[in-house]
C-alpha cells in the first residue's frame, strides 16, 4: 500500500495536514464543511497584521507574557548543567493552556461563531477556554468526564464561576478520551454556529497545526530571552511532558528545524511502562486513528482504544499529537518517561530547592533531569507548563 | 452485477436498510437477526462493528457498541460467524465502522476476508475522500465491494457530485448534519431531499439519521428510493425479549405490514 510523501519541515505539515505519515483529518462527512472552513482560514487569519496585534496586545495585557525565562541555580548545581525554566505556569490561569485559547476565540469571532464548545482533563484547558469566553462574551459548554469532574472539583468550580457549562462525559472510561468524543459530537450536532477550541495538538487537520502555532509564542519567546541571557539563542536541551503534547509543541516549535538542540518529550509511566496501567503512548501504542488523526494509539491488538492511566489527568490519554509521533518515529524527538511516584517526588523537590510548586503534569519533565547524562556546558530549557495549585488535594495525601 | 446493484434495479422506491451492531445483544445473536430482519421484510442489512469510539454515533448506538466489545465481539469473530451466513441470507449486506479497528486487522486482509464471506458494501464514516481517493479505495474496488459515502444537507454540490462518483451500490443521505438516534424536523429534510432528487445522481439514494418509525419511513420515501434504520431498532432490541418476535413487530409497524 502506498505511503505519503514524508517531508523534512517538522513545522508545516503537508496541505492535507500530514507530519510523514501521520495526521490528516479522520472525519465523518457531517463535519466536513467546519474543518474544511477552518483549513481554508486559518492561516490566512493568523498571517492578518490586525489578528497578530488583537492576540499579542491580550497575551501581553492579559495574559501576562512573555513569561520569564528562570536560571534555577539550586536544581542546576545539583544535576551539574544549566537549568533554565520556561515560567508557563505563570500564565493568568495557571498555565500554557491559554495561549491556544486566545489565539482561537479571536479567531472564532472572525469565522463569525457565537458558540464555543471545548473537552478538557485536568480542568485546566476548561479554564482557559472559560475565561477567554467570558472576556469576548462567547456562550461555552465544557465537556469533562465524569471521573474527572470528580477529582478535579475546583478547576470545575472555577469554569461554573465564569460562566461556563459543564457537562459530564458518562461514555466509556468517563476521562479525557470520552470527553473529546462527546465534545466532537456536540460539534456535529450543532456545526454553524460553533467553534470547537480544541486543548492539544491533537484532533483533525487544521486542529494540530494551528493549536501548535499558537502555543509556539513560548519557544519564540525562549530565543530571545536565551539571546540576551547568553548570547545564543539555541540550548543543547528542551524538555517538555507530553500528554496530547501542546506544551511540547509550543516549547519544541522554534527548534525544531535546529539539529543541535536535543527535544526531550516525557510521557507518563503511570504505575510503570508496561504496568497495565500507564499512559506512555509512544512506549505502548502502535500507529491508529484517534479523534480524527493517525497516530500512535494505546490500542488493543483488535484496535479498540484502550484506557490509559496517569496520577496526572492532564497526561491519562491513550494518543498523542501526529507532530509528535513524527519526531518519535524520525528520531527528531527523544521519548522518555517517568511514573507516577517519580512524578511525585520531583514536584516535592522542586517546591522545596526552587520555591515553585509545579503541576504534576510539569513534574513529570523534571524527573528525567538525572537521565540525560547533562555536561556542566549544557544549556537546558524545562517547560515549566502549569502550577501545581489544582493538585494541591494529590500532594496533601503525601505530606 | 452487484447484489445492491440488482436489489435497486428490481426496487426501486421504499428499500429497507435495518443496521444492528454485530454481537449485540448476545455475542452470538448476529446471524439470528439477520436472518429475522430477512424474513420480515429488510431489503438490506447493514451490521455495525462495533468500536470503542464510534464518533459518528449517538448514544443508543454507542452504549450497543460497548455492549457488543464487551460480549467479546471482534472483527476475527465477526467473519467466523458471517462464514456460513450466505447459506441463508441472500439479501445484500454492508458492514459500517470505523478505520482502526480494521487498519488493525490490515486493510487489504479486512477487504479480502469481507468479500470472501459475502459481503456487499462498506460504509466507513471516518475514512475521508482524500484517502479513499489516495490509499483505500483501489482496495475496496479490487475486491468488488461496493463503497458507500455518506453526504449532509451541508455538502457543497461539486464535492458531492464527486462522492457520488465514487460511491456504488447506494448514498447514504445524512438527514441533518447530526450523530445518529437524534430527531429530526422532517420539513427540512423534505427540502434537502428534494434538491438531492433533483440532481440525477448516479447511485439511488437512502436516508439515514432520524428514520425510526412508518411515519418518518413513508415522508422520506416522497423523494428517495428508501431508507436506513439504526438507532429505534437497537432500542427496540434492547427491551431483553426474543430478537425474533422483537423483529417481526418492528419491522412490520415500519413497512406498515
Amino acid at each position: 500500500m502506498q505511503a505519503f510523501n514524508t517531508q523534512v519541515n517538522y513545522q508545516n505539515p503537508s496541505i492535507e495536514g500530514y507530519y510523514g505519515e501521520f495526521g490528516g483529518a479522520y472525519i465523518p462527512e457531517m463535519l466536513f464543511k467546519n474543518v474544511e472552513t477552518l483549513k481554508a482560514e486559518y492561516l490566512k487569519i493568523m498571517e492578518e497584521p490586525t489578528f497578530i496585534a488583537e492576540v499579542d496586545a491580550l497575551l501581553k495585557d492579559y495574559v501576562g507574557r512573555p513569561t520569564p525565562l528562570f536560571y534555577a541555580e539550586r536544581l542546576s548545581k545539583e544535576i551539574g548543567a544549566n537549568i533554565y525554566l520556561k515560567r508557563e505556569d505563570l500564565c493568568h490561569t495557571g498555565a500554557h493552556k491559554i495561549n491556544n485559547t486566545i489565539g482561537q476565540i479571536v479567531l472564532a469571532k472572525r469565522l463569525g461563531k457565537t458558540k464555543i464548545i471545548a473537552e478538557t482533563g485536568a480542568g485546566q484547558h476548561g479554564v482557559a477556554t472559560a475565561t477567554v469566553c467570558a472576556l469576548k462574551g462567547m456562550e461555552c459548554v465544557v465537556y469533562m468526564g465524569e471521573k474527572d469532574i470528580e477529582r478535579q472539583a475546583p478547576n470545575v468550580a472555577r469554569m461554573k464561576m465564569l460562566g461556563a457549562k459543564v457537562v459530564p462525559a458518562k461514555s466509556g472510561s468517563k476521562t479525557l478520551k470520552d470527553a473529546t468524543n462527546e465534545a466532537i459530537r456536540a460539534w456535529i450536532n450543532e456545526p454553524n454556529e460553533t467553534h470547537y477550541i480544541i486543548g492539544s495538538v491533537v484532533g483533525p487537520h487544521p486542529y494540530p497545526d494551528m493549536v501548535a502555532r499558537f502555543q509556539s509564542v513560548i519557544s519564540k519567546e525562549m530565543r530571545l530571552q536565551l539571546k540576551e541571557k547568553l548570547g545564543n539563542e539555541l540550548p543543547t536541551h528542551v524538555v517538555a511532558c507530553v500528554g496530547g503534547g501542546s506544551n511540547a509543541a509550543g516549547a519544541f516549535y522554534h527548534f525544531l528545524n535546529e539539529p543541535t538542540v536535543a527535544l526531550v518529550a516525557v510521557e507518563a509511566a503511570g504505575h510503570g511502562v508496561y504496568s497495565g496501567l500507564s499512559a506512555a503512548t509512544t512506549q505502548l501504542g502502535t500507529h491508529g486513528i484517534l479523534h480524527g488523526s493517525k497516530s500512535i494509539v494505546m490500542q488493543t491488538s483488535d484496535g479498540q482504544v484502550v484506557e490509559p492511566h496517569s496520577i496526572s489527568a492532564g497526561l491519562d490519554y491513550p494518543g498523542i499529537g501526529p507532530l509528535h509521533a513524527f519526531l518519535y518515529e524520525s528520531k527528531r524527538g527523544t521519548f522518555l518517561s517517568a511514573t507516577d511516584e517519580e512524578a511525585l517526588a520531583s514536584a516535592f523537590h522542586i517546591s522545596q530547592i526552587e520555591g515553585i510548586i509545579p503541576a504534576l503534569e510539569t513534574a513529570h519533565a523534571f524527573s528525567v533531569l538525572p537521565k540525560l547524562g547533562l555536561k556542566p556546558t549544557d544549556v537546558v530549557v524545562v517547560c515549566l507548563s502549569g502550577r501545581g495549585d489544582k493538585d494541591l488535594a494529590t500532594y496533601m495525601e503525601h505530606l | 452485477m452487484s447484489r445492491l446493484e440488482n436489489l435497486f434495479k428490481a426496487q426501486s422506491k421504499r428499500v429497507l436498510n435495518v443496521y444492528c451492531t454485530a454481537g449485540y445483544p448476545n455475542l452470538n445473536s448476529t446471524l439470528q437477526i439477520m436472518e429475522s430482519l430477512q424474513e420480515n421484510g429488510a431489503n438490506i442489512i447493514e451490521l455495525g462493528m462495533p468500536y470503542s469510539d464510534p464518533l459518528a454515533d449517538g448514544e443508543v448506538i454507542q452504549s450497543s457498541s460497548l455492549h457488543a466489545l464487551s460480549n467479546g465481539m471482534t472483527l476475527q469473530v465477526l467473519f467466523e460467524q458471517l462464514s456460513e451466513m450466505r447459506k441463508t441470507i441472500h439479501i445484500p449486506l454492508v458492514l459500517m465502522g470505523y478505520m482502526n479497528p480494521i487498519l488493525q486487522y490490515g486493510f487489504e486482509a479486512f477487504c479480502v476476508r469481507a468479500k470472501e464471506v459475502g459481503v456487499d458494501g462498506l460504509i466507513l464514516p471516518d475514512l475521508p475522500l482524500y484517502e479513499f481517493e489516495n490509499i483505500y479505495g483501489k482496495t475496496i474496488k479490487d475486491n468488488g465491494l461496493d463503497f458507500i459515502f455518506l453526504v449532509t444537507p451541508e455538502t457543497p454540490e461539486e464535492r458531492l457530485r464527486k462522492l457520488d462518483s465514487l460511491s456504488s451500490g447506494f448514498l447514504y443521505a445524512v438527514s441533518s448534519s447530526a450523530t445518529t438516534g437524534k430527531d429530526k424536523d422532517f420539513s427540512q429534510v423534505a427540502i434537502y431531499l428534494e434538491r438531492l432528487q433533483q440532481m440525477n445522481l448516479k447511485n439511488p439514494i437512502l436516508v439515514g439519521f432520524g428514520i425510526k418509525d412508518k411515519l418518518s419511513f413513508d415522508a422520506v420515501n416522497e423523494f428517495t428510493n428508501g431508507a436506513i434504520i439504526g438507532s429505534a431498532y437497537i432500542n427496540a432490541l434492547s427491551k431483553g425479549e426474543d430478537v425474533g418476535v422483537i423483529t417481526k413487530q418492528f419491522l412490520n409497524e415500519v413497512l406498515g405490514n
